[in-house]
């Protein structure tokens, strides 16, 4: 069997991976250890939120997957940041699981050239330092130049449950441990990081009634402006740990495996467990807890704000001290996973390997979390396996135009310390890099890179032509022009569709758009300059046979991680962290010295 | 002499070169003076040390007497100390001579030294730039140690070492703490707006324009620049009041002349002279008269007119009541000797006698004294002080904004000009504000 290129694992960014390789032309295999985990959602059933919303609208604009199935899946919608203006609003839904992973399905299915083979990648076929292909556990070669690895924490993964440890990447699933292995010996910088779930109640023993209930959103925004709300929409509930949670908690602390030391590996700062929360943050008398529905006909909880690997029975113990919760059953408990991750330092801004070229990863494999990351990543690994194959031009995103850039950017630079999550706050473009207006950004460079299909390209040119003129007629008159008046006179779109019949014809998400636009044009115009005048300084390339070790005044850490990044110029090397401008100067002086030896 | 190379090297554009040279100069003080430190920086300097001794070379670090020897002929019997790069001062390997003071010395052995291939005399201010390019000092850090090295006063170089042991980055350090508290503040708000351990920041504008007045308040020093070219003091008066005398006789009296230098023209002298340890710089101006034939001379009383406006100090030597009007003048009455004295006068000297004299230059270090910055206080050069200027405005506008992001954006343009000023605050370091002051998390 041969492919163009070949996809491993079938979660967020696998499934990304295969549609964008796919959409470019490639013959894909999309390699999974159970067909019917495809597009599954292993953790919170969310999708979306300040910064990672804007990543899914960028991936929808690039015409992925993760928004249209949102939409398809949604039983509740919420705008994240809805007083605080556009730039940072961020949206989010929460999905039914199953209708979600249906969803996922039924695209992979549509697609033409995308074929999904069950089975477990044993080891990478590798011919004269390049990729070649995979071999299967039962023995099965396939072969292709392309390997995306998608594998999120399956990689050698192991799970805690108060002193119970198992092998093993999500409930119930194996670990994918002689890939593992095979990455470890190929000499690729393999590290461990830790995640944690929460446990999952069962809503029939939640006491309603005593909570205060968030519902959905009620006007009709969407994942994706293809989408639609179809599925009835249901409510969260809002409750929160006390002072009685807490000592159960402390008292439990030797039972922890994070507090024992079984687990070494730094968890996110930003999703700690409640034991961390308890420990760090001893003052707080109570912590929120948001409690999602995981779907329709199912009676599964998601207690957002409680991930814990604290053994089965302290958790129920924890849980019904809570509010609501004083009669909850435990569907399934939480628990802790650590798991490899390979530094995404050793990856270039394709997410491709520069120790073996034709392969490349994409996702939690890289030390990021949530699905939002792994989709994005996925699709430019897919967009570029295609091109190695077939010999197209690259997908390669910058940090001034989509928050994939500014990630990918973060991650092949800055490498990790603890799992990656999307915030606006990394992204200094914030208030061009909008979510709504990611296709006026992204869907242009798709279409160039043949990634975007009919339905999307003919929505698209629609809106790119109606938004263009209204923009002109918006900028026409200097001062006295509507874009000066928003700035000056918050003139709203009511007043505008009424001073211009253009205007009036527009629809809102294009409307709101331009006001955005309009709002924050001068800052907008200011940053542009930064960034021309930065890469008019900083895009000097660095030779990359320069020996940092030889470079008298870096320091041992500056020089390994210089190695471990090998940035390609001098403002990539300014991103690295811990980089000093003497060092940069140092930095300058050799390439410059060595360039003309 | 005192037009000392250092401080060309300050501001002067950088001119090309490679770090693999090895370079050499004498880094203590003028000659003659008991010993001369003679440095050599760069991968040859151990080299040139064995090519100059028979035995060999010392342990790093501990200081030897080894006898200099060029082409047969006995240099200086010098103590010599090796700093092997990249823990020396200027982060490459190092050699120290420390030679006998003479002029002759010093001459023979940079002669022996220039003999030898591959080694060549330092540019102004290279051993500074060395140390910075190699990670040696932050960059407020170099330009504190570049003046230090310009320091010609006292005053000057206290001054120049509370910028260099960190006097400025301290400072900063305690700005940029209280920027990147700020951020975080401002970040988790747009972040994670629905944890419930995050709440609007109402003390936002009181803290963020608490902030912008003590940055204020940093640029009110006086700048750098007075103190590294000294205080203006411009001696006026009438023709014949004996400006010229009184300029002699300022200088005279204390030995730190350093070199007149001609002005711009002919008629307008300048003569640095540190007095009490303050740096000054006496300008004699043409004599004012209202009425000239001579063109020559108009065109000098009218510079000399600009020269006391421009100047920090002015010295009037004529009557009092047509001195001119500005704040800063100093009424003298000269000649005191044989003139009576004039109504008004502050002062009387006679520079022939020396009566009065003293005084004279209490008074004019006093005023000299609140021109400068004080001595242990930080004087920010041009470069810090526009990007202080820059801090003190995103600050301003990060306070005034009702719009959160855009309270952010300034924020971040505040964190970038702290990062010109020294070193980088990353948004890493904000996260890490953010996550140790906030429990995020759901």
């Amino acid at each position: 069997m041969s492919y163009d290129v070949i996809i491993i694992g079938g979660g967020h960014a696998g499934c990304e991976a295969a549609a964008a390789a796919a959409r470019r032309g490639a013959s894909v295999a999309l390699v999974t250890m159970a067909r019917a985990t495809v597009g599954a959602m292993s953790c919170n059933p969310a999708i979306g939120g300040v910064g990672k919303g804007q990543l899914v609208r960028e991936v929808d604009a690039l015409d992925g997957i993760i928004g249209r199935a949102g939409d398809a899946a949604a039983i509740h919608y919420r705008m994240l940041n809805r007083s605080k203006g556009k730039a940072v609003q961020g949206p989010r839904i929460q999905a039914d699981r199953i209708a979600y992973r249906d969803a996922v399905q039924t695209v992979l299915a549509a697609q033409a050239g995308l074929d999904i083979i069950e089975g477990q990648v044993e080891s990478l076929l590798i011919s004269e330092g390049r990729m070649a292909g995979v071999k299967l556990r039962d023995g099965e070669r396939i072969e292709s130049p392309s390997v995306v690895i998608a594998t999120g924490t399956f990689l050698s993964a192991r799970m805690f449950c108060g002193d119970t440890v198992s092998d093993g990447g999500r409930a119930g699933e194996p670990a994918a441990s002689a890939l593992g292995q095979q990455l470890r010996a190929l000499d690729l910088p393999v590290a461990r990081l830790k995640t944690g779930t929460p446990p999952r109640l069962d809503g029939r023993t939640i006491d309603w009634s005593r909570l205060d209930v968030q519902p959905s959103d009620d006007d009709n925004w969407t994942l994706s402006p293809l989408g639609k709300r179809v599925l009835p929409q249901l409510f969260c509930a809002i409750t929160r740990t006390n002072r009685m949670t807490h000592d159960v908690i402390r008292g439990a602390l030797h039972q922890s495996p994070m507090f024992t030391g079984a687990i070494e590996a730094s968890g996110p700062r930003y999703c700690p467990s409640i034991e961390d929360k308890v420990v760090r943050f001893g003052d707080r008398d109570g912590h929120q807890i948001f409690l999602e529905p995981e779907g329709r006909d199912d009676p599964l909880i998601y207690p957002n704000g409680i991930s814990t690997s604290l053994p089965i029975e302290v958790q129920l113990a924890m849980l019904r001290t809570i509010d609501g919760l004083e009669r909850v059953v435990i569907a399934q408990p939480g628990y802790a996973v650590e798991y490899d991750y390979l530094d995404p330092r050793a990856l270039d801004h394709h997410l491709e390997s520069r120790a073996l070229p034709g392969l490349f990863l994409a996702g939690q494999v890289n030390g990021t979390t949530g699905y939002e990351e792994a989709a994005a990543q996925g699709l430019v690994a897919g967009a570029n396996a295609a091109a190695n194959a077939l010999t197209l031009p690259r997908l390669r995103l910058d940090r001034d135009t989509s928050y994939i850039g500014v990630m990918i950017d973060d991650l092949v630079l800055q490498g990790v310390t603890e799992p990656y999550r999307m915030l606006t706050a990394r992204a200094e473009h914030r208030l061009h890099l909008r979510a709504d207006n990611a296709e006026t950004r992204l869907t242009g460079i798709g279409v160039m890179h043949g990634l975007i299909g009919d339905v999307r390209s003919d929505h698209w040119q629609a809106r790119e032509a109606a938004r263009m003129i209204a923009d002109t007629v918006m900028s026409f008159g200097g001062d006295r022009s509507i874009a000066a008046r928003i700035r000056r006179d918050s003139l709203d779109s009511y007043s505008m569709r009424a001073l211009d019949p253009t205007l009036a014809a527009l629809s809102d998400d294009v409307l709101d758009e331009l006001i955005e636009d309009a709002r924050y044009a001068p800052y907008v115009d200011r940053q542009r300059s930064e960034v021309a005048s930065r890469r008019a300084a900083t895009h000097v390339n660095i030779r990359p046979d320069l020996d940092y070790a030889g470079i008298a005044g870096l320091s041992a850490e500056m020089v390994q991680r210089l190695n471990a990044a090998r940035p390609a110029t001098l403002g990539d090397a300014e991103r690295i962290p811990g980089i000093t401008p003497a060092a940069l100067s140092a930095l300058l002086v050799y390439n410059r010295a060595g360039a003309m030896r | 002499m005192l037009q000392n190379e250092n401080r060309a090297s300050t501001s002067s554009a950088r001119t090309e070169f490679a770090l693999t040279d090895t370079i050499f100069a004498v880094s203590s003080g003028h000659p003659p003076a008991a010993i001369a430190v003679m440095r050599i920086s760069g991968p040859d300097a151990d080299a040139v040390l064995s090519a100059l001794t028979t035995v060999e070379l010392p342990e790093p670090r501990y200081a030897a007497l080894r006898t200099l020897w060029a082409g047969g002929q006995k240099l200086d019997s010098a103590l010599v100390i090796r700093f092997p790069g990249p823990g020396s001062a200027t982060g490459e390997d190092l050699v120290e001579l420390h030679l006998h003071g003479g002029r002759a010395t010093i001459a023979v052995v940079s002669a022996a030294l220039a003999q030898i291939p591959g080694l060549r005399p330092a540019e102004p201010g290279e051993f500074t730039r060395r140390a910075f390019e190699n990670g040696r000092m932050d960059l407020s850090q170099a330009e504190g140690l570049s003046d230090l090295l310009a320091a010609e006063t006292e005053h000057q170089r206290r001054s120049a070492l509370a910028v260099a042991s960190g006097g400025l980055s301290h400072i900063v350090e305690g700005l940029r703490g209280e920027l990147l508290a700020a951020s975080a503040r401002v970040e988790v708000a747009i972040d994670f707006a629905d944890e419930d351990d995050v709440s609007p920041w109402p003390e936002r504008t009181a803290v963020l324009s608490a902030m912008a007045v003590r940055i204020d308040a940093l640029l009110a020093n006086p700048p750098a620049e007075r103190l590294r070219d000294g205080v203006r003091i411009a001696i006026a008066g009438p023709p014949n009041a004996g400006k010229s005398t009184l300029i002699n006789s300022l200088v005279s009296r204390d030995a730190a002349i350093i070199s007149p230098i001609a002005g711009t023209t002919r008629d307008v002298i300048e003569v640095p002279v540190a007095l009490h340890g303050l740096p000054l710089v006496f300008i004699d101006t043409a004599g004012l008269r209202d009425e000239t034939g001579d063109s020559i001379e108009a065109i000098g009383i009218s510079r000399a007119q600009a020269i006391i406006a421009s100047s920090d100090l002015v010295l009037w030597l004529g009557d009092p009541d047509t001195a001119p009007d500005r704040a800063g003048v100093i009424a003298v009455r000269a000649k005191s000797d044989i003139s009576d004295a004039a109504e008004g006068a502050h002062i009387s000297v006679s520079a022939m006698t020396g009566a009065g004299m003293a005084a004279l230059i209490d008074t004019i270090t006093n005023a000299a004294k609140a021109v400068l910055p004080a001595p242990d206080a930080i004087a920010l050069n041009a470069r810090q002080r526009a990007c202080l200027v820059d801090l003190y405005t995103e600050a301003r506008a990060a306070a005034a904004t009702d719009d959160l992001i855009l309270s952010a954006e300034h924020l971040r343009r505040a964190r970038l000009a702290l990062d010109r000023l020294t070193g980088r605050a990353g948004v890493e370091d904000m996260l890490d504000a953010l996550f140790g002051t906030f429990c995020i998390g759901k």
